[in-house]
């Protein structure tokens, strides 16, 4: 991606933060991170987005300084803190599983990093008054941690972090052990939070709902490489390549020829797409999002076939296609019964044309051909 | 559940009986000795026995030459069990077993063994004289009692203080470091609080044996040296005082009992906190 694109306009604007140059990092001989390189910048929420092992935890803890790159360095504010200890970094960290003292209670949790700061005792309380505050915790000062619940534990973990007034606040996975309800309230709580502080938020996570929900920015990365960042938008609408089109929702990926500019031959049909720039005959995938195919009649559509499962899922069906060799999957609210034939409809800006990746290697590393 | 709970009483049965046979009944025994006199008529005297100066100077050294030996457990112990702690996954097991390998030998063997190399013609003074250095003289010296205690019961603080490091969550250590701590803040604020049931354990596990022994002060003490435990096994085998070795007994165990009320108000305080 390149700065004339749209995605980065907007980030022009806001001022540089935190830089990774060049960082590598392997464990025992096994590449974790391979040449990363990342600008996150002021008063963002970032998410770190992929599936487990894809090094997004490992990045974290090197800009918290708990992880030590093999090569590379972290620039923040300007200032090389490769070396720096964690304790002398301006930026506080949210942990998986809360890490709260489990010998102290609340109000000694909150108040940690402040008496190591050796801060007066009345700024210290109204700090803690504060920060429950926040959290929608007040009252709980002389609770012990263990008698909290999970969601309340993390809300302190957050209240502990963010007393010390950092410039950055570091979530690992923070709603990983709650429930969905929890979850989903704790998302806008932590959109709520990051509005309320102005802070920069850099987040670590799985779930590529809670990613789509809460972000401005997303890095989506696999196997210690970033495949793709942007908007929530971006990442969704027009994925770079098959990996983040299967990873962010539900997608048909197709392998399919590209004829010439806009317009592109899939499973044997020709179908008006807005991509340019490919050549001409030249194999590619295509992304189609399920909501984006449109059921019609068999004479109506690019190509025919007949729904083989339906599936009732709430705000829509989903329905699986049988057309053209492949089984294309389709979410409306319209039911087609199983068994009827249909015909496969999508508007030229719902394709996607993404480079086919020739090896395994350059399918990791994500690199445009 | 009626039958459930008689399977089980009949199951335990077994227990019971061994409870009642080695541990009541000796118990019991030890408190008729203690609290009667040749005759069989009740007296405390041979509890305020323990007011005799030279039964008061067995107590005295006991207790010091145990808190000594425990301290210096504790300090040795507390590095190699962090180091322990630390390093969770590759050479753990065989450190470990390095520590209770000397567990598997004699009790008797070990103090034995610190015997002849603490003689003055023993392995440590030969090999200073061939270095030309002056020679030790340890042998039969409190010195001597400290390092048998030490060398016996350091296992016996490693154990509990590993056990109760290696359940402190590597995240609650980086959590502290990432709000400002320095190491030094972070292992006084969170790793050695964290750690007191360990240290309670260790504790009580290294002081309440040393306090008791006479085997270890026997053997490298020499006759001159009495510890409590020495005078309690001498009335048994030498004087066949039942009587006075078990009021002395009884002493000691006060002794022990109030050590562990200590310890289990101590880790009852680390609950509620």
């Amino acid at each position: 991606m390149s700065p004339e694109e749209p995605g980065w306009r907007w980030d022009l604007n806001r001022k540089e933060l935190i830089r990774l140059e060049h960082i590598s990092k392997s464990f025992d001989g096994q590449m974790i991170l391979d040449d990363l390189n990342l600008v996150i910048h002021e008063n963002e929420f970032v998410t770190l987005l992929g599936p487990s092992g894809c090094g997004k935890t490992t990045t974290l803890r090197i800009i918290g300084g708990f992880e030590h790159p093999d090569s590379g360095r972290v620039i923040f504010d300007g200032e090389d803190i490769t070396n720096l200890a964690p304790n002398r970094r301006q930026l506080n960290t949210v942990f998986q599983k809360y890490a709260l003292f489990t010998h102290m209670d609340i109000a000694e949790n909150i108040a940690f990093g402040l008496k190591i700061q050796n801060k007066p005792e009345d700024y210290i309380n109204d700090k803690i008054r504060y920060a429950l505050k926040l959290v929608n915790l007040e009252g709980y000062e002389h609770r012990m941690p263990d008698s909290l619940s999970g969601g309340q534990q993390q809300r302190i973990a957050i209240a502990r972090a963010i007393v010390c007034e950092p410039k950055v606040l570091l979530l690992d996975e923070p709603l990983g052990a709650l429930d969905l309800k929890l979850r989903q309230e704790m998302q806008y709580e932590l959109i709520r939070l990051k509005n309320e502080l102005g802070i920069t938020f850099i987040y670590v996570t799985h779930d590529q709902e809670e990613a789509l929900t809460m972000s401005d920015h997303i890095v989506v990365m696999n196997q210690g490489y970033i495949q793709q960042e942007g908007s929530p938008e971006k990442i969704y609408n027009e994925p770079e390549n098959a990996f983040v089109a299967d990873f962010i929702g539900d997608s048909n990926i197709i392998p399919a020829t590209m004829v010439r500019d806009r317009l592109v031959r899939i499973l044997g049909a020709e179908f008006a797409c807005v991509d340019t720039g490919f050549g001409t005959e030249k194999p590619v995938d295509v992304v189609i999002r399920p909501e984006d195919v449109e059921l019609v009649k068999p004479e109506e559509g690019t190509l025919s076939g007949k729904v083989t499962e339906v599936i009732f899922k709430g705000v829509h069906y989903e329905m699986s296609v049988m057309a053209g060799g492949f089984e294309w999957l389709v979410h409306s609210t319209k039911l087609s019964e199983s068994g009827t034939d249909v015909g496969i409809r999508v508007d030229p800006f719902n394709i996607q044309v993404m480079n086919r990746p020739e090896s395994e290697d350059e399918e990791a590393i994500g690199v445009d051909v | 559940m009626f039958s459930d709970r008689k399977t089980s009483r009949v199951m335990a049965s077994p227990y019971a009986a061994w409870a009642l046979i080695f541990i009541l009944v000796p118990l019991g025994m030890i408190f008729y000795y203690g609290l009667t006199d040749e005759t069989g008529r009740f007296t405390l005297a041979n509890i305020a026995a323990i007011s005799q100066p030279e039964h008061l100077k067995a107590l005295g050294l006991a207790l010091l030459l145990s808190v000594i030996s425990t301290a210096v457990c504790f300090f040795l112990a507390y590095p190699v069990a962090m180091i322990l702690a630390k390093n969770r996954v590759s050479s753990q097991g065989l450190i470990t077993t390095l520590f209770i390998l000397p567990m598997w030998m004699n009790f008797l063997l070990r103090t034995l063994a610190w015997m002849t190399l603490l003689e003055n013609k023993g392995v440590i003074n030969t090999a200073l004289s061939l270095l030309h250095l002056p020679e030790l003289n340890i042998i039969n010296t409190p010195a001597a009692i400290v390092i048998g205690m030490v060398y016996n019961f350091l296992p016996f603080m490693i154990l509990p203080l590993y056990n109760s490091l290696s359940r402190i969550d590597e995240n609650v250590i980086n959590a502290a470091r990432d709000l400002g701590a320095n190491e030094v803040q972070t292992f006084f604020r969170v790793i050695l609080p964290l750690s007191v049931p360990g240290i309670v354990s260790g504790i009580t596990m290294v002081f309440i044996p040393a306090l008791t022994t006479f085997a270890i002060s026997t053997m490298l003490g020499g006759s001159k040296i009495l510890l409590i435990g020495n005078v309690i096994e001498q009335e048994f085998t030498l004087s066949y005082n039942w009587n006075l070795g078990a009021g002395l007994s009884i002493v000691l165990m006060i002794f022990i009992i109030v050590n562990m009320v200590i310890s289990a108000i101590t880790e009852r305080r680390e609950e509620e906190d």
